[in-house]
């Protein structure tokens, strides 16, 4: 298996070694080793905890820069709704599309307008007897990922629909060949802009045998400020937009599962929450649902660490935005109603189960492993103060049986342990 | 063989907005040993089941679940009011859970039963106004 390329990188100057990303990891991927934080690239899932976490912004998320993006022929701007809700005072979308026009991509396609396309399939996909209820959203990548590491029995349960950022990508590259057939593949750039460093990592590894249609990804706080410099100059934009409320509702948690139109449906955000519906819904206590949103940032995408505005205030914004927008500009006709969604709109399989906790392969071995973990824990003090570089005692107890930590690591026992051989000096 | 692997868990009786927490951390230690999501569930499943079970019904109580190299075992004990009649309490939608309770989802007499279903088998020992204890075991 080829490694999976992560987004989320450490910025080896700036670390100073602190233990906030170690406490916040949310798949314990952190250790701090030799005064610097790494991070294990086997259980990260790119969420962006530590970038938006660390206090010295030594976590970075990697993408294209613009520049970079500009040097093909036939640039097309992808932008997520979460893009519109960075701009203060802006009423109507379409100053940010002709903005991306103005700063140099030859089309713009909207993913909110294939999120919507998304929505209408979902609600047929949802009449479908067949599919296992409740559907979990397919459009997070973090919980894409976490699912595949560490709850593989839900795996039914992911709607098998591509994400908006796909069908848009899709769109965009049908639309460009069709009016453009004089270009090649290599003249054709698809730009994803992106709030979020795991659809990064997403469109660079592919989903199981899904093969992202997207050709570069850039951040929205990359394009934000050369929008804002177009964006100044007050003439009135080409009438390009076609998202309604339900496409630019996917910005924000709860967006995307309103659009099905009906109150079974659950919305989460926050990776700590994520884990406790997960959690629940593979106790099978989670009924009468249709439809469960999970959004790993707080907020929903709106809230993803390469977005450069408050996810609060980016959601006011486009509460306001859409206001007086149609529910949705794209739905389907009755013809497509009654035809079921088709082929391009689906992906095929869904990443094997990768046991990335396991102690050990031989399982006699894990279970000597899993009582020497305990007879350690029961030594250590109990603290969990992450100087020995492990996130809690029992994350350290766990690398010292795996041969990852030295037992001498946890400084408070050998504090107490000279404290101790001081006060026996003093006695003798 | 090897000994036995014991994960000890102590049930509140008295939060109920922490019951269910047993079964999450009982699933993080079966994962590292390597046993199949599929078992892995089933344990949870009727672990959580239980320490509901005991929180309505017992007060709390304590839920160990230990780990042989051929099968798993799951011992619930509480010092609640005791089964009155197993094989009516075993009945599917049978359920002596109050109101409260029920309108939070929970009670809807498929809990013993569930317990049954997802282990490979199940004992029940119970004395009123002393206790119950059950003994789950699921074969790996």
């Amino acid at each position: 298996m080829n490694a999976y390329e992560h987004s989320v990188s450490l910025e080896f100057e700036r670390c100073t070694g602190c233990t906030t990303c170690l406490k916040h990891c949310p798949t314990e991927a952190i250790r701090i080793h030799n005064g610097r934080a790494e991070i294990n690239p086997h259980r990260c899932i790119d969420c962006g905890v530590c970038i938006r976490i660390c206090p010295h912004q030594a976590k970075k998320a990697t993408c294209s820069k613009l520049d970079a993006v500009m040097k093909y022929k036939w640039k097309v701007a992808l932008p997520a709704p979460a893009l519109y809700g960075q701009f203060e005072g802006l009423d109507d979308i379409d100053y940010v599309l002709q903005g991306l026009l103005d700063i140099g991509f030859d089309d713009v396609v909207e993913v909110a307008q294939a999120a919507e396309l998304v929505s209408a399939y979902t609600r047929l996909y949802l009449k479908n007897e067949s599919v296992t209820k409740p559907i979990i959203s397919s459009a997070c990548p973090v919980v894409l990922r976490l699912i595949s590491l560490r709850y593989p029995t839900l795996k039914d349960h992911i709607m098998q629909l591509l994400p908006p950022v796909e069908i848009a990508a899709k769109m965009a590259r049908e639309k460009t060949k069709r009016e453009h057939p004089e270009l090649s593949d290599e003249d054709i750039c698809i730009c994803f802009i992106s709030p979020c460093p795991a659809k990064v990592s997403y469109i660079k590894n592919g989903f199981g045998s899904y093969q992202s249609q997207v050709d570069e990804v850039v951040s929205v706080s990359d394009v934000y400020f050369s929008l804002l410099n177009v964006m100044k100059r007050g003439k009135a934009p080409a009438p390009i937009s076609r998202s309604g409320m339900v496409g630019i509702s996917w910005a924000t948690s709860g967006g995307e599962a309103s659009a099905i139109f009906n109150d079974k449906y659950l919305a989460a955000d926050g990776i700590e929450n994520v884990n406790r519906v997960l959690d629940q819904l593979e106790n099978g206590n989670i009924s009468s649902l249709e439809f469960i949103e999970l959004n790993a940032c707080p907020g929903g995408c709106v809230g993803g660490v390469m977005a450069m505005e408050n996810p609060f205030v980016a959601k006011a914004r486009l509460q306001t935005l859409r206001r007086y927008l149609p529910v949705s500009q794209t739905y389907l006709d009755k013809k497509q109603q009654k035809e079921y969604i088709p082929e391009g709109f689906f992906f095929e399989e869904f990443p094997t189960y990768r046991p990335i906790q396991r102690l050990s392969e031989n399982f006699g071995e894990s279970l000597r492993m899993m009582a020497q973990i305990q007879a350690l824990r029961e030594q250590l003090p109990g603290i969990d103060c992450g100087a020995c570089g492990a996130p809690s005692c029992r994350a350290f107890a766990e690398d010292v049986v795996r041969g990852n930590a030295s037992r001498d690591g946890c400084i408070v026992e050998r504090a107490r342990q000279r404290t101790e051989q001081e006060e026996q000096h003093d006695s003798q | 063989m090897t000994e036995a692997v014991r994960f000890h868990f102590s049930v509140d009786g008295d939060d109920f907005s922490s019951a269910g927490q047993a079964s999450v951390q009982v699933k993080k230690s079966l994962r590292q040993l390597g046993i199949s999501p599929e078992t892995i569930r089933r344990v949870s499943v009727a672990m959580y089941e239980g320490e509901i079970n005991m929180v309505i019904h017992a007060g709390g109580g304590y839920a160990d679940v230990l780990v042989f190299e051929d099968h798993i075992e799951i011992q619930l004990v509480d010092q609640g009011p005791g089964i009155a009649d197993i094989e009516l309490a075993m009945q599917e939608g049978f359920s002596t859970a109050p109101d409260n309770i029920r309108s939070l989802g929970f009670g809807a007499g498929m809990g013993l039963p569930n317990m049954k279903r997802y282990t490979d088998s199940m004992e029940i020992e119970s004395k009123l106004g002393e206790g119950t204890k059950i003994t789950m075991r699921v074969n790996l």
